[in-house]
């Protein structure tokens, strides 16, 4: 599929319908239940230090499991699955001593993904599939100190995260990305390194892709971990011209609903969310059922708040099958016209 | 107060070096914490947007700034609000937006350094998600009429939205607020210039934003802060009306509109509006009345105002306090016989007080010309009833002084001018580049009691000499003081004092000048004086005559052949990014970083190395207060344009012959469009070289093609107005500190063009990155020479770079007889990109080099003499 095609493709689905996300990858790996071999496979057998738990590791060892992950996935309706690449940064692979590999893992996924996206594609033809290049938050923040002793200390820089940044998303758009998407950001200023590298690579390849951005509410005080309100976080994306914003991650779909909602206001733009399947109970696990978490998600598509809905941690193909069947003929959010504003943010909007 | 307004943001400045004297002294110190509160409190206090500047010399500005947002993002309480991140340097920049995960607005971008540079920011500003403060700034300058901010906001909001789709909602312009009731007429329109320039933006351009530092429009009435604060309502009123919605303005200092005194605010709103011609003088008239309920004053210790008025002049006098004196000037006629007693009685006690401590070295210059100012504020009060009463004061003497013929410089002559007048003599300052003529003529209709005579550069001392001549030829009998930089005692001594058979006496500084004059107006000691004084200059003439040289001269041959010794076959010489004339326009602001202090506290007679001399246990007190006043004045200087920088530069093919150097018309090398000619050292060397600076160009011979630069730039245009308006109101002291500080600005701008030349226009170094410490060490390749000084000491060749440059029609620059430059806040010199180039002093050179000199210059031996003067053995 060309690039101009996917991209209006992409467009003309959004139009018509709410747009289905994947779920969970990580959930999925759990339940192959992989060991220190199996993430190794054959070519890490020597790795000097353990790897168990590298899932991103799983696209070069277990590529396989991956490409079934995805199948289920598209099987189970979603229009957009996103690359197992959620770690694959210098910066976050550096905990494996693997940053040699992050470049290889991003064009590995991107090309998994493809290869099942366009298989589904051909299956329906009437649905294209599409694959969301995934660049994650990273092991490190840019604007919170490591050191409690001194506050203005940090352990990554704005141009060492632009330099990771950069090198992944050039992997991904190698792969066969159709769009990139800038998920569970925690650190707004992460965000914008990643944004500032999305725009370099597009600079330099001389063409763009559309951007999904993603953010996480961490708690119930309604912001990020950085700081910044939802809509203080869309003010300081707001350049990137996203192709949606939204957020993922960290609640389930009852806690998330008021800051969907508060994004659902002022984005001028799609609005995308996909949240956990509940909070984790005690022995770690998500338990929102399918048909429950599926009926939140009913009941915001009906509120007219969401363009594109999934799931996060926890959620199972089973979930979005749910979700899917949910939203099945449930009019899109409808894009609001905003007055044209100077809107600038510290933690917190301002508007001029 | 003005309501802060849905319509109209508030931008902190106290978290801005460049404006608060506490922050930068607690960024300068490393105390970022009490730093942070400083932003707290601007927030607690309701800003909106909090501005955060770091630009200042002694500071790694990225360093700083990053540092204090990083500090900043653990602060919910100061980072909830969005940041403005300030400077004029763009790295500064960036290193900020690197550090805010906020939406931020960027201070500033313009079309400064053209519409290439203008937009590739924007775009980099698009990129990292972040609003920008566009100045009325384009590659002619700074906008200063209505037309041209409205023109130049125009051209900027087209190219940013329609060339790379920068969001208009996300500019905001500034389109400069400068200072009015400054005394300049041009000045008068500045804040309606503004107002229309918002309105029609306003109107044009949609979705963009104006702002302004609110400050600057009053700057003209610092110390008054009623009328200070009545201003920036006035103005604030008017410009939020037309469309302004933004500015940078201290809440505490904004009077609130309706309940300013009507009287003031009418003629406040005359001059702001510019109603009318006499409008600054009304407010002038009217100021004093409002003043003294300022708010900033309740530190201050009055204490001293419980004293006795006779002694609470004296402590204004010694401590330079201007605000009571006329109140206290007024008390003290009220109770003296005639208003000439108070300046016999009070005054003139109060200042033998400040001679006799400056005398015992308790007080420093710039306290004792802050003294003067208060001195000649009381004079001023008084002079009207002394008119009155047609007393005629007595004074200690008369004294005429001038810069000579041929000179522009007159900072020490004005220092020494305020000396004496607080020693109560009366000073007759003729200025500068005075000829011979006028000075006798003067002199003689003056009836003055003494001479002085003053200057810079080395031709001075010839025009003298003549003065000297003349006096003795017209049978004058008044004694003559020398001073000035390049004079000296043996000079004196040698060349002016045996043409003359009244006493001439050189006088080393200013707090000498005090005790020679009063030496010389009495009848009782001046005989005796004269009479020591001569024998002393028997003596400087005597060893003068019979000193040897330290080292044995060479023949011209023989320098010759022991010149820079280098393989030329080597070596290729750098070749220019770019040949040819081109002018160099740049802020005071951006050459201030690039001040080297340690001179200026020279010209105050504070010796010692900045920042060092800011501790010194004996003047660092009074080093810092001066320097103090010096960075208001500076940020005076630079907010509102009052000095304008004007420069020009040029790279051209040349090659060396003996002991010139051929400038060509082009790298054809075939048509010889200049030649410079230079000096070689010639005395014995043991070790090293008879140096000449036409060796380190490629000799023409090797074939090499090799470039020579030369540059003039200036930042003195207006010094003078400025000096002579300060002077004229009484102000000595700030009428010397603006040439003090031109001064300092054009060796900064001296030192930036320079930088700018390796890196950039001639680019042998690209990736050069020193500090201005480093710089001032001169750590780096290539030197500039200027004619006039040590290794070029001739001064007529600066008419080569004259010529080169076409300097007088690129920079307004222009040299007199003696070939001193005009304005006297000038550099101008040669570039040398050779890695062995350095700086010498030619020193003595003998006949047969004057000789071989002339011929090259086509002078005949006489015009060499003279020109070649200080070098030859006399």
């Amino acid at each position: 599929m060309s690039t101009v095609s996917s991209e209006q493709a992409l467009h003309d689905a959004a139009k018509t319908r709410i747009l289905i996300l994947d779920g969970a990858m990580g959930t999925m790996i759990q339940a192959h239940d992989f060991q220190e071999d199996d993430y190794r496979g054959e070519r890490f057998v020597d790795w000097h230090s353990d790897v168990k738990g590298n899932n991103d590791l799983l696209t070069l060892t277990q590529p396989e499991a991956i490409f079934d992950i995805h199948c289920a996935y598209l099987a189970a309706g979603a229009d957009i699955i996103e690359t197992n690449t959620f770690n694959a940064t210098t910066i976050s692979m550096a905990d494996y001593n693997m940053q040699s590999l992050a470049k290889e893992i991003n064009i590995e996924s991107a090309k998994l993904a493809r290869k099942a996206a366009d298989k589904y594609s051909a299956l329906t033809p009437e649905k294209p599939r599409f694959v969301a290049g995934v660049l994650g938050p990273t092991s490190r923040t840019a604007s919170i100190s490591p050191n409690v002793n001194d506050p203005g200390e940090r352990n990554v820089t704005f141009d060492e995260l632009v330099e990771a940044y950069v090198e992944a998303t050039h992997g991904l758009i190698e792969g066969g990305a159709d769009l990139i998407m800038i998920e569970t950001i925690f650190d707004t200023l992460n965000a914008k390194a990643a944004a500032f590298a999305v725009d370099v690579v597009f600079d330099e390849l001389g063409k763009n892709l559309p951007v999904m951005i993603s953010g996480t509410i961490t708690d119930a005080s309604g912001r990020t971990l950085s700081g910044q309100t939802a809509e203080a976080f869309y003010y300081s994306m707001r350049h990137t011209s996203p192709f949606s914003f939204g957020l993922n991650c960290a609640l389930g779909p009852d806690l998330l609903r008021q800051y969907v909602d508060e994004v659902s206001t002022v984005a001028e733009c799609l609005v995308s969310a996909h949240p956990n399947a509940g909070l984790p109970n005690e022995f770690g696990e998500y338990d929102l059922e399918s048909d429950e978490m599926a009926e939140h998600i009913r009941e915001w598509a009906q509120s007219g708040l969401v363009n594109i809905v999934g799931g996060c941690c926890g959620s199972t193909p089973e979930h979005i099958a749910a979700i899917a069947s949910v939203v099945d003929g449930v009019a899109p959010r409808a894009i609001p016209k905003r007055e044209v504003k100077l809107r600038l943010s510290g933690l917190e909007p301002f508007v001029h | 107060m003005i309501k802060a307004r849905a319509s109209f943001i508030n931008v902190g400045e106290r978290t801005n070096v460049t404006g608060s004297a506490m922050f930068k002294r607690l960024i300068l110190e490393g105390d970022f914490e009490k730093a942070l509160d400083v932003a707290r409190q601007q927030v607690e206090n309701g800003a909106q947007i909090i501005d955060i500047n770091m630009d200042e010399a002694m500071l790694d500005s990225e360093a700083a700034m990053t540092r204090f947002l990083n500090l900043i993002a653990s602060e919910p309480d100061i980072s909830r609000v969005p940041i403005m991140i300030d400077s004029s340097k763009w790295s500064v920049i960036e290193a900020g937006l690197k550090c805010v995960q906020g939406k931020a607005i960027v201070n500033s971008i313009s079309l400064k350094e053209g519409e290439e540079n203008f937009l590739h920011q924007a775009k980099l500003l698009k990129r990292y998600g972040a609003a920008t403060v566009v100045m009325a700034f384009d590659e002619a300058g700074q906008a200063d009429t209505e037309d041209r901010k409205f023109e130049i906001c125009q051209r900027s909001y087209q190219l940013l939205t329609e060339k790379i789709g920068f969001p208009p909602e996300d500019i905001i312009f500034d389109p400069n607020i400068f200072a009015v009731a400054t005394g300049i007429e041009e000045h008068n329109n500045y804040a309606v210039d503004f107002i229309n320039a918002t309105r029609r933006i306003t109107q044009k351009l949609p979705h963009a934003h104006i702002s302004g530092g609110l400050s600057n429009v009053s700057f003209s009435f610092r110390g008054n802060n009623p009328v200070r604060e009545a201003m920036h309502s006035v103005f604030l009123y008017h410009a939020i009306k037309a469309g302004m919605d933004m500015g940078i303005v201290n809440a505490g200092q904004l009077e609130v509109y309706d309940q300013i005194p009507a009287e003031l605010k009418e003629a406040v709103e005359d001059v702001i509006l510019n109603r009318n011609a006499d409008a600054t003088d009304r407010l002038l008239e009217l100021a004093p009345k409002y003043q003294g309920d300022g708010k900033a004053q309740v530190k201050e210790n009055l204490e001293w105002r419980e004293l006795p008025v006779n002694k609470r002049l004296e402590h204004a006098l010694v401590r330079g306090i201007t605000d009571y004196i006329d109140e206290d000037t007024e008390l003290a006629r009220q109770q003296a016989e005639k208003p000439l007693h108070v300046i016999e009685g009070p005054l003139m006690d109060g200042m033998n007080v400040v001679g006799d401590l400056f005398g015992e070295g308790k007080m420093f210059l710039p306290q004792v010309v802050k003294s003067a100012r208060v001195m000649k504020k009381a004079v001023a009060y008084l002079n009207p009833y002394i008119e009155a009463t047609k007393d005629v004061g007595s004074t200690n003497g008369k004294i005429l002084l001038a810069t000579v013929k041929g000179d522009v410089h007159d900072i020490g002559k004005n220092i020494v001018g305020v000396v004496l007048q607080c020693n109560n003599f009366e000073i007759i300052d003729l200025g500068v580049m005075v000829p011979c003529a006028k000075i006798l003529q003067v002199a003689k209709d003056e009836n003055v009691d003494m001479i002085g005579l003053s200057g810079l550069i080395t031709p001075s001392l010839d025009e003298m000499v003549y003065v000297a001549k003349e006096m003795q030829r017209l049978g004058l009998d008044l004694p003559l003081l020398i001073g000035g930089a390049t004079t000296s005692k043996a000079h004196t001594a040698v060349k002016i004092e045996q043409n003359y058979d009244q006493p001439v006496v050189y006088v080393p500084n200013a707090s000498r000048a005090v005790g020679v004059c009063q030496k010389l107006i009495s009848k009782e000691h001046r005989p005796a004086y004269a009479l020591q004084i001569s024998k002393e200059y028997d003596v400087v003439r005597e060893q003068h005559a019979r000193k040897k040289p330290r080292s044995r001269p060479v023949s011209l041959e023989k320098a010759r052949a022991n010149g820079f010794d280098f393989d030329w076959s080597q070596y290729t010489p750098p070749v220019p990014k770019t040949l040819g004339v081109r002018t160099v326009s740049v802020t005071l602001q951006e050459l201030r970083a690039y001040i080297d202090w340690t001179p200026f506290f020279l010209t105050w007679s504070l010796a010692g190395k900045y920042p060092r001399i800011l501790q010194d246990e004996v003047v660092g007190k009074e080093a810092q207060s001066l320097f103090d006043d010096a960075i208001a004045l500076l940020d005076d200087l630079c907010a509102n344009n009052k000095l304008q920088a004007k420069g020009v530069v040029g790279i051209f093919p040349a090659n060396r012959v003996d002991d010139d150097i051929e400038i060509y018309s082009d790298e054809q090398r075939k048509e010889v469009r200049e030649v410079c000619h230079h000096l070689r050292q010639q005395t014995e060397k043991t070790k090293g070289f008879n140096n000449c600076l036409s060796d380190f160009i490629a000799p023409k011979s090797t074939g090499k093609a090799d470039y020579m630069g030369a540059f003039a730039v200036t930042t003195g245009i207006g010094e003078d107005e400025l000096a002579s308006a300060y002077i004229a109101d009484g102000d000595d002291y700030n009428g010397i500190m603006v040439k003090a500080l031109a001064d300092r600005l054009a060796e900064g701008f001296a030192e930036y063009l320079h930088e700018k030349v390796r890196k950039e226009i001639w680019g042998f170094v690209p990736d050069e990155s020193l500090s201005n410490e480093e710089l001032i060490r001169e750590k780096y390749q290539g030197i500039r020479p200027a004619p006039g000084y040590a290794a070029c000491p001739e001064h007529t060749e600066k008419q080569a770079i004259w010529d080169l440059l076409d300097a007088e029609k690129n920079t307004g620059m222009k040299l007199t007889e003696s070939y001193a430059m005009w304005p006297g806040a000038a550099v101008s010199g040669w570039y040398f990109s050779h890695p062995e180039s350095r700086y010498f002093a030619v020193a003595q050179i003998q006949k047969d080099q004057m000789l071989d000199y002339a011929q090259r210059k086509s002078w005949s031996e006489l015009e060499a003499e003279k020109w070649l003067g200080p070098n030859l053995n006399s």
